[in-house]
């Protein structure tokens, strides 16, 4: 237990940005319901909600790197950070695994079970006696209308290919902050968001592509659900990850971090990396099987 | 570092910025306790309703609303929050620990939760009605709901940011926070099942977010997630909840056999019987119940394969948990034994969570679970296992601890009736119900044939004794915390046979932060 003996760190700050992000969290899922329900109160509490979020964020990660640069943490504190960001990630892994799961659910077992195999053929015998199961689909009733799947082999692989180079460029951003090589670590901070972006960039007019030419929307049955559902959580966390490292970007350009203490980084870093593995998960089951 | 003992901030606010265990740890029992009565006043309306055959209060719709919030509340608002306010308060004392280890975060999970709550509540008088689809959502049936809709998937999801918030935080504290010499296998058992209970959480919150994140686009943005006509599945949704649900019920009960296994050596003066093994078994318990899920669903036409492989693993739970409650009994076994309040509560968890799960086992068995399957049955098993089960082993926890907190003894005659008050109406209301379920009466109808009149009478009385009961709990804990004259004053160690850091380091009332110098653990 040798990292227990460092002394234990009190906030001796009055602490109001957890009820700030408490207010920030209502207003905007409540403004969002509000809005689903269509009422007119729904936008404008979406907008307060987002905004006290985004000050919460701000407010909060101030003290937090003040306190960092105070010299007020202890080894203990590091581990603590550490654990949290471990099983924080592990969470939003268990999030796509609800998504995977539908995605495997469908193909493997319900889809094969509607074309009149299995256990559940007599829904097939009943209702949908015309229906055989060919992935992509939308499913006996066709919902949607005609439409024409995603294939891998055009923007998705070169998506992949900028998704795997901007985890080669945090890499070498991370090993230039652990040798103290500033210069490094902003050249290799800037790639990695940059590719970030024209992945993200690519993403759009993938999804202008589906629309406009594929018609392949979110109401094109099973595979638009499942397709948009997993490649748009996934945008989602690589904007919100390119995000954090433009964030710490700006740091390291202000000189917050040193090659001992720079657990921001790696946090972020760690972050990075799940999307790439989500990404590399989504290229083989959704794209390429 | 000399301010390290500084002691809580003046006014109201306190409450509000707080970032003390022990006033966070208060904040979640006490949310914990209204949310109790709130759904329990809920579950009252459902039993005068039912107190005879025919329409008496209330219409279908808000009879089925109150069935579907009062288990909403019941298990997202007062067990789960009181088990999170036991692990504020105790875990930091029983490691040796000043605090819990992100202070700030845990403030913020617990301050999501009002807001949760009053967001859950508010569908109440929305156009449409309360969520009435029971408490699982199966679409499509959830997808009827009116303007409550996006609502309750909202607040679920906040309800699960708390609750992973609240997890990492116990990870971390656990891992990382434990007094020198404080091994995990010396960790307090209570310690221990909380651990497990956090991982639990952190693996299932975030798959219930995806399946009512489904269910949201389903209804508003056209997909086709649990809609066979686009290629979905129904049973889909089934699926992935119960990926979540069953998990669900251990967290729900995992701390519970922490609880008791704190208490029952406590009062037998023994030490626990078999602690490795205990701790082997909560792990087991944890294992097993990701690999159970469909037994829940064994009557929606799974694959034969499915429903033999569901059978026989849930079937396997059994094993672990008859390790815990032959190690409960072998504790007391010869022990010097005295019936305080808290141990009363503890047995009466050890006999009663024991025969909710006898009739677990029954309904493991798939086919004869065809029949039980929706009936009353399965309502009388999961209200044994979740009432005298989770809930008295909370109230145990009450009494055996309130001591240490408040610095003051409950009063013991009074405790002793609730107890008896609590324990024989809980089996005058749930007992009934294992024979008019075999009986075939389905669950979640607001009426029901005459042949079930006599026993579903004898459990609305019951009902009302056992809630009117709890009152006199409130009474005794107001009481104890802010009424205790200065001769009930309790001694530092409090019970006799009480062993652990939070008895033998610590005064009756702990200071504000318990462990400012980490104690050296033999």
């Amino acid at each position: 237990m040798a990292h227990s003996k460092d002394a234990y760190f009190v906030p001796h700050s009055t602490d109001y940005w957890p009820i700030v992000g408490s207010v920030g969290l209502v207003g905007m899922v409540g403004g969002f319901a509000a809005f689903l329900n269509g009422m007119p109160i729904g936008e404008i509490s979406m907008i307060f909600g987002l905004v006290v979020f985004l000050i919460m964020f701000w407010g909060w990660f101030r003290v937090v790197i003040k306190e960092s640069h105070a010299g007020l943490y202890s080894k203990q504190v590091d581990f603590t950070f550490r654990w949290g960001m471990g099983w924080f990630i592990f969470s939003e892994v268990m999030f796509f695994c609800a998504f995977f799961g539908a995605l495997f659910y469908a193909r493997s077992l319900s889809l094969p079970w509607l074309s009149g195999e299995g256990s559940g053929s007599i829904t097939h015998e009943n209702l949908w006696q015309t229906f055989e199961y060919v992935w992509p689909t939308n499913g006996p009733a066709g919902l949607g209308g005609d439409f024409e799947g995603m294939g891998p082999w055009g923007l998705p692989l070169i998506n992949t290919l900028l998704l795997l180079s901007s985890g080669i460029t945090l890499t070498w951003a991370h090993h230039a902050i652990v040798k103290g090589h500033r210069t490094q670590v902003i050249i290799g901070l800037f790639l990695t968001v940059l590719l970030g972006a024209i992945f993200m960039g690519f993403q759009v007019e993938e999804y202008i592509h589906a629309y406009k030419e594929l018609n392949l929307t979110l109401e094109t049955g099973i595979y638009g659900s499942t397709f948009f559902m997993l490649t748009g959580f996934h945008g989602f966390h690589v904007t919100m990850g390119a995000i954090m490292l433009a964030v710490i970007l700006v740091r390291v350009c202000m000189g917050h971090f040193t090659p001992e203490n720079h657990f921001a980084f790696e946090a972020c870093a760690w972050y990075w990396h799940f999307v790439d593995v989500v990404w590399l998960g989504l290229f083989v089951f959704v794209y390429i099987m | 570092m000399s301010d390290h003992d500084h002691g809580p901030a003046k006014g109201l606010l306190r409450w509000v910025t707080t970032t003390n265990h022990k006033d966070l740890g208060s904040l979640y029992l006490w949310f914990a306790f209204i949310m109790f009565f709130v759904g329990g006043f809920m579950a009252l309306i459902i039993r005068a309703e039912l107190f005879e055959p025919g329409m008496q209060f209330v219409d279908p719709q808000f009879f089925n609303s109150m069935t579907t919030m009062h288990a909403l509340i019941m298990i997202f608002g007062a067990v789960m929050p009181a088990f999170v306010g036991l692990s504020n308060w105790l875990i930091p004392m029983m490691i040796g620990a000043p605090d819990m280890a992100l202070p700030r975060l845990n403030n913020w999970g617990f301050w999501i939760l009002p807001f949760a709550f009053a967001m859950l509540l508010s569908t109440l008088f929305m156009d449409g009605g309360a969520p009435a689809g029971g408490w699982t959502m199966y679409a499509p049936l959830v997808l009827q709901t009116g303007d409550a809709f996006p609502f309750v998937i909202f607040a679920i999801h906040l309800m699960g940011i708390s609750s992973i918030m609240g997890s990492i935080n116990v990870v971390a504290t656990i891992l990382n926070m434990r007094a020198p010499g404080m091994s995990l296998m010396k960790m307090p058992l209570f310690v221990w099942t909380w651990l497990i209970t956090a991982y639990l959480l952190i693996a299932t919150m975030p798959v219930l977010a995806g399946a009512v994140t489904m269910l949201l686009m389903d209804k508003f943005f056209g997909t086709s997630f649990f809609s066979a006509a686009g290629g979905g599945d129904p049973v889909l949704y089934q699926h992935i909840f119960w990926f979540f649900g069953h998990p669900e019920v251990y967290i729900l009960i995992l701390p519970a056999f922490g609880i008791v296994s704190m208490i029952i050596p406590t009062f037998a003066r023994k030490p626990l019987f078999g602690y490795a093994s205990m701790v082997y078994a909560t792990a087991s318990i944890a294992f097993l119940s990701f690999i159970v899920w469909a037994h829940h669903m064994f009557t929606v036409g799974m694959p034969l394969s499915g429903e033999l492989f569901f059978m026989f693993s849930t079937m396997l739970i059994a094993v672990p948990t008859g390790v815990k409650v032959f190690n409960w009994m072998a504790t007391m076994w010869r022990g010097a034994m005295t019936f305080e309040t808290p141990m009363l509560f503890a047995i009466g968890f050890l006999v009663m969570f024991t025969l909710g799960g006898f009739s677990g086992v029954m309904m493991a068995i798939t086919p004869v679970d065809f029949q039980y399957h929706d009936t009353y049955f399965i309502v009388a098993h999961f209200h044994y296992v979740l009432v005298p089960g989770a809930v008295f082993s909370i109230i145990a926890a009450v009494y055996y601890w309130l001591p240490k907190w408040t610095g003051y003894m409950y009063n013991e005659t009074l405790g002793k009736w609730h107890f008896w008050l609590s324990a024989i109406s809980v089996n005058i209301t749930f007992f009934p119900m294992h024979f008019v379920g075999l009986a075939a009466m389905p669950r979640r109808y607001a009426d029901y044939a005459v042949q079930y009149a006599d026993f579903n009478a004898i459990a609305s009385v019951g009902a009302f004794i056992f809630g009117f009961s709890q009152l006199l709990f409130l009474y005794i804990v107001i009481k104890t915390v802010w009424f205790s004259k200065q001769e009930s004053k309790a001694t530092d160690q409090v019970w006799e046979g009480a062993e652990g850091l939070e008895w033998e380091e610590l005064t009756s009332p702990p200071a504000y932060h318990s462990f400012t110098v980490p104690p050296v653990v033999k």
